[in-house]
C-alpha cells in the first residue's frame, strides 16, 4: 500500500460515520487494538510533550525506513496514535520528511478535538516528522 | 436607576422559569441539546445581566470618579450602587468592598499589600490548604520567595474533609495567615470557616477565605464568619467576566499599603511624594470595570432569586451524589455523611478509564463537564491521580439533566472499557 493509499484508507472508514460519537467510538476501538508497548519503553525520553494525558512514541529504524509503535494512558489519544502509525509506520524518512499530514484536516480531527488534545496531535506530527529528518 | 429595577427575575419560581432566564440554555451542541455542567468554572449569564452590561455601554458609559458631567455621575452611581448591594450580600460595610477583576486578582493584592505587612511585621510562615485553586497557592509562595517565607500544608483526608483538627498545632507567633477555600473547586465540600477562623484567632492570626466556590452555594455573612478576607470571581455567580470583589476588615484595609499605583487610588502627587485614597478606593488604581461591575447587582439578584425558587437544585445533588456513591465502577473525592455539606461540585474518577476520554465522550453527547487537574495540582498528587473529571451543577440544571448525565456516564464508561 502506498503512502497516499494509506491515507484515503483512513480518511474513508472515517467518513463511514457522520456522528462524532461514531467516529469516537472507532477511535476506541482502534486504540484498544494498539500493539502493546512495553512498560520498559515509556521513558521521558519517548513521552510527548504538550497533550493531557500521557503519549510515549518509539521509533526503530530499519534502512532507510521507519518503524513506530506507541502508547498512551487515555484510550482516544491511543487511536488517533494508532491511526498515524496505520499510515507512516514502515515508510521511508523522505516519504515522512515530504508529506504535509493534510489528511489530518480532511477528516476534520483536529477541529473535533478539545484545543489541549488538538495541540497534542500537532505535537505527536512534529515528534514523527522530527524522527524523519533526524540522522 | 432603571437597569437595576426592571423587575426581571420577580416570577422566578419554577425551573422553567429560571432556564428561560439564560439564553445559552436553549443551544445545541453536535446536534445535541447542551447540558452544561461546567459551572464551577464560569456559570452563565441571565439575560438581565447581559442587559445591565450593554446599557452601561449604550446608555451611561463614562469614566467613575472623575468628571461632572452626567454620565460619569450616573456611572460612578451604577458603580458605587453595586458596591453598596455586594457589601449588603456579604453583610459588610461598602468600605470594606475592593473591585478587581477576579478572585485570582483579590487574592494577589492581599498576597502583595498584606503580605507587604506581614514581612515587615516579621512573620515567616504561610498556612495554606492542601486543597487550594492554584490561585490561592502561587502568590503566597510568590510572596515567600520575595521575603524567605516558608509555605507549611494543612492537609485534607481521604474523604476530602480538611484536618483542621492539625491547625492548631501549625500556628505560631511566626504565621502571618492562614488561606483556605470556603469550597474546593474538586471537593465541594463545605470547609468549617467560622471554626478555622476562631481557631486561627485564638493565636493572633488572621484568615484569607478564596470564595469563589462558596459565594456560589453558601449564604455568606463574613461578620458571622469573622473573616479578615474574603475573595470571589463576578463570573461564578451569573456576573459579567472581568469582575470581583475582596472584601477585607477596615483595619486591614486601613493598614495595608496600595497594591498598584495610578489614577484615582491618590489623594495628592507631588514628586516629593505622594498620598492615597482612603479605602476602598486607595486599591482600585487606573480605570476599573466600569461597565462590568454594575452586572454584580442583577447576578445577586438572580443568585437569591434562583436560591429561593429552586427545591430541584437539593434534589438534583443528592440524585447525582447518590448515583456516583453507589457506582462501583466511580471513585467520587469529596464524600461527607452528611450532604447539607457538600455542594453540587462533583470530581470523580473511573477505575481503568482516563478522565480526559470521559469528558471527550460526554462532550459529544452534548454534555460539558472538566477535566484535568483543574488548577489544583497539589490535590491531584494528594490522591496520586493525573487529574480528574468534574461535573458542576447550577441550579438552572434539571433532574432531567441530571439523569441523562448519569445514565450518559455509564454509557461512556461502557463504550471506553
Ligand atoms: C476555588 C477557586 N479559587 C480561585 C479561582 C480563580 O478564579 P478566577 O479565575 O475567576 O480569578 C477559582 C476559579 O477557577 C476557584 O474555583
Amino acid at each position: 500500500m502506498t503512502l497516499e493509499e494509506a491515507k484515503q484508507g483512513v480518511v474513508d472508514n472515517f467518513s463511514m460515520y457522520d456522528e462524532w460519537l461514531d467516529k469516537y467510538e472507532y477511535l476506541i476501538e482502534l486504540g484498544k487494538n494498539l500493539e502493546p508497548f512495553p512498560e520498559s519503553k515509556k521513558t521521558d525520553d519517548r513521552l510527548i510533550k504538550g497533550c493531557q494525558s500521557r503519549v510515549w512514541l518509539d521509533c526503530r529504524t530499519e534502512g532507510d525506513k521507519l518503524f513506530f509503535t506507541a502508547d498512551s494512558d487515555a484510550i482516544i489519544t491511543k487511536g488517533i496514535i494508532s491511526l498515524l502509525i496505520s499510515i507512516y509506520s514502515g515508510r521511508t524518512r523522505k516519504e515522512i520528511a515530504e508529506d504535509d499530514f493534510s489528511f489530518i484536516e480532511s477528516i476534520g480531527l483536529k477541529e473535533n478535538l478539545s484545543p489541549t488534545r488538538a495541540n497534542g496531535l500537532v505535537s505527536m506530527i512534529n515528534t514523527i516528522k522530527g524522527y524523519s529528518t533526524e540522522r | 436607576m432603571s437597569i437595576f429595577a426592571d423587575g426581571m427575575t420577580d416570577h422566578i419560581t419554577t425551573i422553567e422559569g429560571i432556564r428561560s432566564q439564560f439564553p445559552i440554555l436553549d443551544r445545541s451542541v453536535y446536534g445535541k441539546p447542551l447540558v452544561y455542567l461546567d459551572n464551577a468554572a464560569t456559570s452563565q449569564r441571565p439575560g438581565s445581566v447581559m442587559d445591565c452590561l450593554e446599557d452601561m455601554s449604550i446608555r451611561h458609559n463614562a469614566n467613575i470618579h472623575r468628571a461632572v458631567h452626567a454620565l460619569a455621575a450616573e456611572a460612578t452611581d451604577f458603580y458605587e450602587s453595586a458596591r453598596a448591594e455586594v457589601a449588603s450580600f456579604l453583610n459588610a460595610d461598602a468600605s470594606e468592598i475592593v473591585f478587581t477583576s477576579g478572585t485570582t486578582a483579590s487574592i494577589n493584592l492581599v498576597a502583595n499589600s498584606f503580605g507587604a505587612l506581614c514581612a515587615a511585621d516579621g512573620k515567616s510562615e504561610i498556612i495554606i490548604a492542601e486543597s487550594e485553586h492554584h490561585s490561592d497557592i502561587v502568590p503566597w509562595q510568590l510572596l515567600a520567595e520575595r521575603n524567605s517565607m516558608s509555605i507549611k500544608v494543612l492537609g485534607v483526608d481521604d474523604n476530602g474533609r480538611l484536618e483542621i483538627e492539625k491547625l492548631a498545632g501549625m500556628l505560631s507567633d511566626r504565621t502571618a495567615i492562614v488561606c483556605v477555600a470556603q469550597v474546593s473547586n474538586v471537593l465541594g465540600l463545605i470547609n468549617p470557616i467560622a471554626e478555622i477562623v476562631r481557631i486561627a484567632h485564638s493565636k493572633g492570626v488572621p484568615v484569607l477565605v478564596d470564595g469563589a466556590q462558596g459565594v456560589v452555594h453558601c449564604d455568606v455573612d463574613v461578620k458571622a464568619l469573622d473573616c479578615d478576607f474574603y475573595a470571589f470571581s463576578g463570573h461564578k455567580i451569573y456576573a459579567s467576566t472581568g469582575t470581583g470583589v475582596l472584601y477585607a476588615k477596615r483595619a486591614w484595609l486601613d493598614a495595608m499599603p496600595p497594591y498598584m499605583g495610578g489614577g484615582e487610588m491618590i489623594d495628592t502627587v507631588k514628586f516629593s511624594g505622594s498620598t492615597y485614597a482612603k479605602a476602598p478606593h486607595k486599591f482600585e488604581a487606573g480605570t476599573q470595570n466600569l461597565n462590568g461591575t454594575p452586572t454584580l447587582v442583577p447576578a445577586i439578584e438572580m443568585l437569591k432569586s434562583m436560591r429561593a425558587a429552586s427545591k430541584e437544585t437539593e434534589a438534583v445533588k443528592e440524585y447525582v451524589y447518590g448515583s456516583l456513591v453507589a457506582d462501583g465502577r466511580i471513585k467520587l473525592y469529596g464524600t461527607t455523611e452528611d450532604l447539607s455539606l457538600k455542594t453540587p461540585i462533583f470530581s470523580f474518577n473511573v477505575d481503568g478509564v482516563h478522565h480526559e476520554d470521559l469528558a471527550l465522550i460526554l462532550d459529544k453527547m452534548g454534555i460539558a463537564v472538566r477535566s484535568g487537574q483543574m488548577c489544583a495540582e497539589p490535590l491531584m498528587d494528594r490522591y496520586g491521580v493525573t487529574g480528574m473529571l468534574r461535573a458542576s451543577f447550577a441550579p438552572y440544571n434539571t433532574m432531567q439533566e441530571a439523569e441523562y448525565f448519569i445514565s450518559a456516564i455509564d454509557k461512556a464508561i461502557r463504550m471506553l472499557k
